[in-house]
């Protein structure tokens, strides 16, 4: 349903984005999982057809999103991160305006405004300005708007943020019942409330995709490795060999970097193993040039996620 | 088509329900009044000319005041997003909110109408230049609007809006006067320019085609630039 490949935005020397490739099947649920600034916001805004990508292609529904963005766009129903609305009209008249323009015809619309009216509990606020709502029951028209015309696509930017946490719960429970049916785009940056409703998730940060998995799955590669990386100097077949034996190490890649060799060292969780593997290459007589626990793994992105917000 | 419609009922309605249209619907009545009162007095005559040239000068004030909010507050709110990924086309969204300022000023023309029935209602007046006039301030009019929604488009800011669409549509109010020091081909072009020179044939009962053209060309303009403006924004 939805089909991205290598996705880049810059802005001026900024990347936005960088290589993003995924897919969605047609009544997934796929959620955008990563901290504030990750590119989440920016790759909705290129598959709802709103920012052009620097280059990469998207399509969504078989409709590319830039050549054929009218018929894309059709396909979509968007709710945008700030939940942009126009606070000078009732509610009932808002979504009359976004069923027009979605060329819904009348009788259809009349149904379709009181059924959304009724799925997000609004059916009492109809004639009620939006600009008198709180910021809950604004969040509950972005959504009613976005799923209006009963898209193929539905792309929620944050769709949780900032309500109350019965709302929470309420507003998960209708997206989870929308999968299925309509193909769900989520992102989030609260890790349990992606693992709840999700069955895929795509990790990205600083804007690179890290990973993309079942939520269950992600936990378990998680549970499992720590990451070492090693510059050594010698025979790279016979280091990565000796390096395995150590105890705890579960796998071992190289790369050559300038002249040396770039070890990958994946261990299991809670053993430093740095100290262990030091000692091996030097009892070898390799030279050992630099070691250094990797940065930014998927671990460290999970824990910022994790411990930044409780559900 | 049927885009266009929905953006202008949209707008419509959103002007209807702020003061901001009464009240320079208001503003205008009052003004345009005052000078159609003291012209008939004074002159005896009755013209509706008196009100014309002072009134297309108010729209030139007023007439940013209807359009700054149409492109700017979405902007701000963040609400054109919304409406640039809906299945709406970029021309269709300035058609629409384009003809919605124009249904205000042909509603605050209307209710001008007035002034032309008290001249039947005492005397005897010429009916050619009241429609021709009527008509060259809806023109001068909807060119002042179609440059203040382009302005509109430009900024998130409506004061700045206003001031941008007012002082274009002032500059090539005044502009004429350069032809004094301007010779030749560039004095040319600045002498067709100039604004009042279109508008003054319509308040004297005369509709040429060069100015009819003149305002149309304006707009067409206007429109263009909106919609890449509109565009840009878009792919900044």
């Amino acid at each position: 349903m939805i089909e991205t490949d290598k996705l880049c935005k810059y802005y001026g020397d900024f990347v936005a984005i960088e290589d993003i490739t995924f897919s969605v099947k047609k009544g997934e649920i796929l959620g955008f999982l990563g901290p504030n600034a990750a590119g989440k916001t920016t790759t909705m805004r290129i598959l709802t057809g709103y920012l052009p990508p620097s280059s990469g292609t998207a399509r969504v529904a078989g409709y590319d999103v830039i050549d054929h963005s009218l018929e894309a766009r059709r396909r979509i129903g968007y709710m945008p991160e700030t939940v942009p609305l126009y606070t000078d009209m009732t509610v009932y008249d808002y979504l009359n305006f976004y069923g027009a323009l979605r060329g819904i015809d009348r009788k259809r619309k009349e149904k379709r405004i009181n059924t959304v009216m009724g799925l997000c509990h609004l059916r009492d606020y109809a004639d009620t300005l939006i600009g008198k709502l709180s910021k809950g029951f604004r969040q509950r028209v972005g959504l009613a708007q976005a799923i209006l015309h009963e898209p193929d696509v539905l792309i929620l930017d944050e769709p949780t943020i900032g309500i109350d946490p019965r709302q929470v719960v309420e507003t998960r429970q209708l997206i989870k019942s929308f999968g299925g049916e309509h193909t769900v785009v989520l992102s989030s940056h609260i890790l349990p409330e992606v693992s709840m409703i999700c069955e895929r998730v795509v990790i990205i940060n600083e804007g690179r995709i890290v990973a993309i998995d079942r939520p269950e799955n992600l936990s378990e590669r998680l549970r499992g490795s720590e990451r070492i990386q090693l510059d050594v100097r010698g025979p790279a077949a016979e280091v990565a060999s000796r390096l395995r034996q150590v105890k705890g190490v579960l796998e071992v890649s190289w790369e050559k970097a300038d002249g040396n060799f770039r070890f990958v060292v994946d261990a299991r969780l809670g053993r430093d193993l740095r100290e262990e593997l030091a000692g091996v290459i030097v009892h070898q007589g390799w030279g050992l040039l630099g070691l250094q626990g990797l940065g930014m793994t998927l671990e460290d992105i999970f824990l910022q996620l994790t411990t930044k917000e409780e559900v | 088509m049927r885009n266009v419609v929905a953006m202008a009922g949209k707008e419509l309605r959103t002007y209807f329900a702020s003061p901001v249209a009464y009240i320079v619907a208001a503003v205008f009545l009052l003004i345009t009044g005052y000078f159609f009162t003291l012209g008939v007095i004074n002159d005896q005559e009755a013209t509706v000319r008196h009100f014309l040239t002072p009134g297309s000068f108010v729209l030139l004030l007023l007439s940013p005041a209807l359009t700054m909010r149409l492109l700017a507050e979405e902007q701000k709110m963040g609400t054109l997003e919304l409406l640039l990924t809906s299945p709406i086309r970029d021309w269709e969204v300035v058609a629409g909110k384009f003809m919605a300022s124009l249904v205000i000023l042909a509603a605050m023309l209307g209710l001008t109408i007035y002034y032309p029935i008290l001249l039947y209602w005492f005397g005897n007046p010429d009916f050619g230049p009241i429609a021709s006039g009527y008509l060259g301030l809806f023109l001068v009019g909807a060119a002042f609007l179609s440059a203040g929604l382009f302005t509109s488009s430009l900024t998130g800011n409506q004061v700045v809006a206003w001031v941008l669409g007012a002082g274009i549509v002032l500059l090539l109010w005044v502009i004429g006067g350069a032809t004094q020091v301007v010779g030749g081909l560039f004095g040319e072009v600045i002498d067709y320019l100039s604004l009042p020179d279109h508008f003054r044939d319509f308040t004297l009962g005369v509709i040429n085609t060069t100015d009819v053209v003149y305002f149309l060309s304006f707009m067409a303009v206007a429109f263009f630039l909106t919609i890449r403006s509109l565009e840009t924004r878009r792919w900044r």
